[in-house]
């Protein structure tokens, strides 16, 4: 297992791959001061850190801001539809099991309408990493409550409040079978780069909750910056602590909180082309 | 005009019925077998109770010295196991005065309505049997009754049993042999002892079914990943090709819900690499936003749909030829594709494999259209030759600089990069986008990409396999049909046209695009008749709104489950042929 103390960040600006060769001419569409430029940023940081071929990344995502990612970056990318970039990225990892596989959303995308892939995925371990970029809002359709939104938070759609209490996506991925459970802030790129080149480089399913203001519809979350604090435990790979630290955090604790060896769901990978006459002994099976 | 009983080709009708465990399916599989290894061909359809153990079941086989694949008119031998539930059945198994009953007369009589069938009954006791022979089964007495009635020689049976109950060890085959061998003399004549009359061929033959000739089909054509979640009666495919396509290098992912199986396909062909899944309707509806995706970033994806009544959880179990609208319409905005239903179990191998390398030319969507009745059908069929249809993705040429996914070009499809190529990143978009697939609400780009995608499906050559056209010289009627009512509709022509009518026969395959000016050419100055088993007639209104048969066509269209019998089809063009004259 791979500590993020071990990661040495300082390394990074001698070496001869640059973040911005992962970067495409698409300039993003999102607002000035939104937490996910930084996101992108530490993002390609990992990338060049690693020194990963740009042909050799695929990143899915679903539909929202952060789901915009692809685009920004020049590997083989896919902005599919609303909620279900995990799924779609087990398929494309169940044929590309030699391709790092990516995958980028927001809290709506991933924890409501694409929550049943999400617990699904976890469970899978596929070898892949998950980056939610959570900003505790529906921000494309212009400030609706998401499943992460406090509860009594007010907007047009819901003028008293949701009404209904926020759920745990770390709780939920450590009870579905994520091997890997993290969460990071767009506003420590040092720490954010540190924790997406640990979750590329884990085995089995990582998932990095990142905290990230949205400012147009959210301008309180700009205060995040105060409270958010690095997770003063090293990571477990015992689901029990690791429920204790995600139970008793405040949500500002940042860090691995869980990482563990589990079993790792790869479907059958033989070689593309069989010999022919494989195909002729299937057939052997249909004659009378 | 009546229908003839005695059609041209020699056939013999069994049904099998009993409740869940008394083995009537198992009857019915080892029988199919055996008559095939004694040279002759068949046809196995099942229908079930709701229950998915313990409920009633039937198996009815049609026999034959020549491929067959219609169902019969009624049956000549019926044996119930036992009683139970049997009205459910009374359609599906019809009984004259020329059937043979055969009962287990230790258990409750015979219904009402076998009674007054004038069938000949014969009740035998079955059950007292099973005592004779130690660890034995009834099915296996009531399997040497139908051997012994029809004329089917020991080898033949012995040979099925072993293939089909040879994994349960040799106690059974032991014991199931010696039941057989008492059920024979369980009856002392033989009734429909037509066997030994037939010619038999000596030539390879296949036993399989609708589902397994589309599996076998998709692994000819390249077939890598397999996504899907359980839907009857669609999922025999998925299971036909789990163990297989393993061997092929390719896999099978269960998906947690129909939304999610769409998506893998997707993301597994982005891959690079062949991918489908296999539904039925409500599995179907649940897919149609991201078959909207597989249109819109150009992926190659094929959904097959077996259908089954609807609407809604509608009739699970049964066939209905119910969701052409819903392959046609069922998307949102713009969505050009591909929709190919094969007419036939038989051509279930080659047009499975046509379909799946369609979506790999062409780069997009493909929904391959079977139903209940095709699919859980099993036939005795000629082995199927391989073809090499030539169809693969465009991949960038080895030096291409400057690529771009979405290249306008002659043909309207764009090259595809393999995802490991160096220098061909790109981002295939569900977003309206440019030709480097960059996101674009330009009304130039929307307009260009959306001609680009209706385009490449619209001017591919599809070559002769869009329909089946059987044309009789002079002939001034056309009957046009699709799928499962096919054959039946075949049969009913042929003896229409035996009786001095001039018909010509027209199966689409091609649903989508649409081939109208070839129908058009094909239909022109006839009267025309479309035939298919559904309450609306929803390939008559579809082949009506694009002008692609004459206004005052007629339509012949009945809602399922009652699969056609040839006779059905006859009764209904004759009719209609009435009210031509």
């Amino acid at each position: 297992m791979t500590h993020a103390s071990q990661t040495p960040l300082e390394k990074i600006a001698i070496k001869t791959v640059k973040p911005t060769e992962y970067l495409s001419n698409v300039h993003p569409v999102w607002c000035p001061g939104c937490g996910h430029f930084f996101i992108l940023r530490a993002l390609t940081k990992a990338l060049a850190w690693l020194k990963l071929p740009k042909e050799q990344i695929g990143l899915v995502s679903g539909i929202g801001c952060s789901s915009r990612l692809p685009a920004y970056l020049n590997v083989y990318g896919f902005h599919g539809v609303h909620g279900r970039a995990l799924a779609l990225a087990s398929g494309l990892k169940a044929n590309r099991p030699d391709l790092t596989v990516l995958v980028a959303g927001g809290d709506g995308d991933g924890y409501s309408i694409g929550g049943n892939h999400f617990i699904h995925a976890c469970r899978r371990n596929m070898d892949m990493t998950y980056i939610v970029m959570d900003n505790e809002v529906y921000g494309m359709t212009k400030g609706q409550p998401s499943p992460t939104t406090p509860s009594e938070w007010q907007s047009k759609l819901t003028p008293n409040g949701i009404g209904v209490a926020r759920f745990n996506p770390l709780g939920i991925a450590l009870a579905a079978g994520a091997s890997f459970i993290a969460r990071g802030f767009s506003g420590d790129p040092n720490g954010l780069t540190k924790l997406i080149t640990e979750a590329i480089q884990h085995k089995g399913f990582s998932l990095i909750e990142i905290k990230s203001p949205c400012v147009t519809f959210r301008p309180e979350e700009k205060e995040w910056q105060k409270s958010m604090r690095s997770l003063n435990i090293s990571p477990s790979s015992n689901p029990a602590e690791a429920a204790k630290a995600i139970y008793s955090s405040d949500g500002f604790d940042t860090g691995i909180f869980y990482q563990a060896d589990l079993p790792i769901y790869e479907p059958s990978n033989t070689p593309c082309d069989a010999p022919a006459d494989t195909l002729a002994e299937i057939e052997k099976d249909l004659s009378v | 005009m009546t229908y003839p009983v005695s059609t041209t080709q020699n056939s013999l009708a069994i049904s099998i019925s009993g409740s869940g465990g008394t083995g009537a399916v198992t009857v019915g599989l080892i029988l199919l077998e055996a008559v095939a290894k004694a040279g002759f061909y068949g046809v196995m359809t099942r229908s079930f109770g709701p229950q998915i153990r313990g409920g009633e079941s039937a198996v009815m086989l049609n026999l034959s010295d020549q491929p067959i694949e219609t169902l019969a008119e009624f049956s000549h031998i019926h044996l119930a196991l036992d009683w139970l539930k049997f009205e459910r059945f009374a359609d599906e198994i019809p009984l004259t005065q020329d059937s043979l009953v055969i009962y287990d007369n230790s258990r409750e009589k015979p219904p009402g309505l076998v009674e007054t069938s004038g069938a000949k009954l014969i009740g035998i006791a079955l059950q007292n049997a099973v005592k004779t022979v130690k660890d034995s089964r009834m099915n296996m007495f009531a399997l040497g009754v139908l051997a012994q009635q029809i004329g089917l020689n020991s080898m033949s049976i012995e040979a099925a049993l072993k293939k089909t109950l040879g994994k349960k060890g040799d106690a059974v085959i032991h014991s199931s042999l010696e039941a057989i061998q008492a059920g024979r003399q369980l009856i002392s004549d033989s009734y429909y002892a037509v066997l030994s009359n037939w010619q038999p061929t000596h030539q390879p033959r296949w036993n399989i079914s609708g589902n397994e000739a589309c599996g076998l089909g998709v692994l000819r054509g390249g077939l890598k990943l397999a996504a899907a979640y359980p839907i009857t009666p669609a999922t025999d495919i998925v299971e036909y090709l789990a163990p297989r396509i393993e061997k092929l290098g390719g896999r099978v992912l269960v998906a947690e819900d129909e939304l999610a199986a769409m998506n893998m396909v997707i993301g597994g062909s982005f891959g690079g690499l062949p991918s489908m899944t296999a539904t039925s309707g409500p599995g179907f509806s649940l897919m149609t936003e991201a078959m909207g995706l597989a249109i819109a970033s150009e992926t190659p994806a094929l959904v097959v749909t077996v259908m089954r009544g609807g609407p809604s959880t509608g009739i699970p179990t049964k066939s209905e030829q119910t969701d052409l609208n819903q392959v046609l319409y069922g998307f949102h905005g713009e969505a050009p594709h591909v929709v190919i239903a094969p007419l036939n179990v038989q051509e279930m191998v080659t047009i499975s494999q046509w379909s799946l390398g369609l979506a790999e030319a062409l780069q997009t969507l493909v929904v391959e259209v079977s139903d209940q009745h095709l699919g859980q059908s099993r036939v005795i069929i000629d082995p199927i030759p391989p073809v090499d249809f030539k169809l693969k993705r465009l991949l960038p040429a080895a030096t291409s600089s400057d690529y771009q996914r979405y290249q306008l070009t002659q043909e309207a499809v764009s090259p595809i990069a393999w995802p490991g190529t160096p220098d061909t990143q790109y981002t295939a978009d569900g977003l309206e986008h440019t030709e480097t697939g960059k996101p674009s609400s330009a009304a130039k780009d929307h307009q260009q990409q959306l001609a680009k995608r209706a385009q490449k499906t619209t001017q591919f050559d599809y070559g002769e396999r869009w329909a089946k056209l059987t044309e009789i010289e002079n002939s001034t009627r056309m009957v046009i049909t699709w799928g499962s009512s096919y054959e039946a509709v075949r049969a009913a022509v042929e003896t229409l046209n035996q009786q001095g009518e001039r018909i010509s026969l027209l199966g689409l395959r091609l649903l989508m695009p649409l081939q109208t000016q070839k129908i058009q050419a094909l239909t022109q100055g006839k009267a025309i008749m479309v035939v298919e088993q559904n309450a609306s007639g929803q390939l008559f209104h579809y082949l009506l709104s694009d002008n692609a048969i004459p206004q005052n066509s007629q339509s012949i269209a009945e809602a399922g489950p009652i699969l056609f019998k040839p006779s059905t089809v006859h009764a209904a063009l004759t009719d209609c042929l009435e009210t031509l004259k």
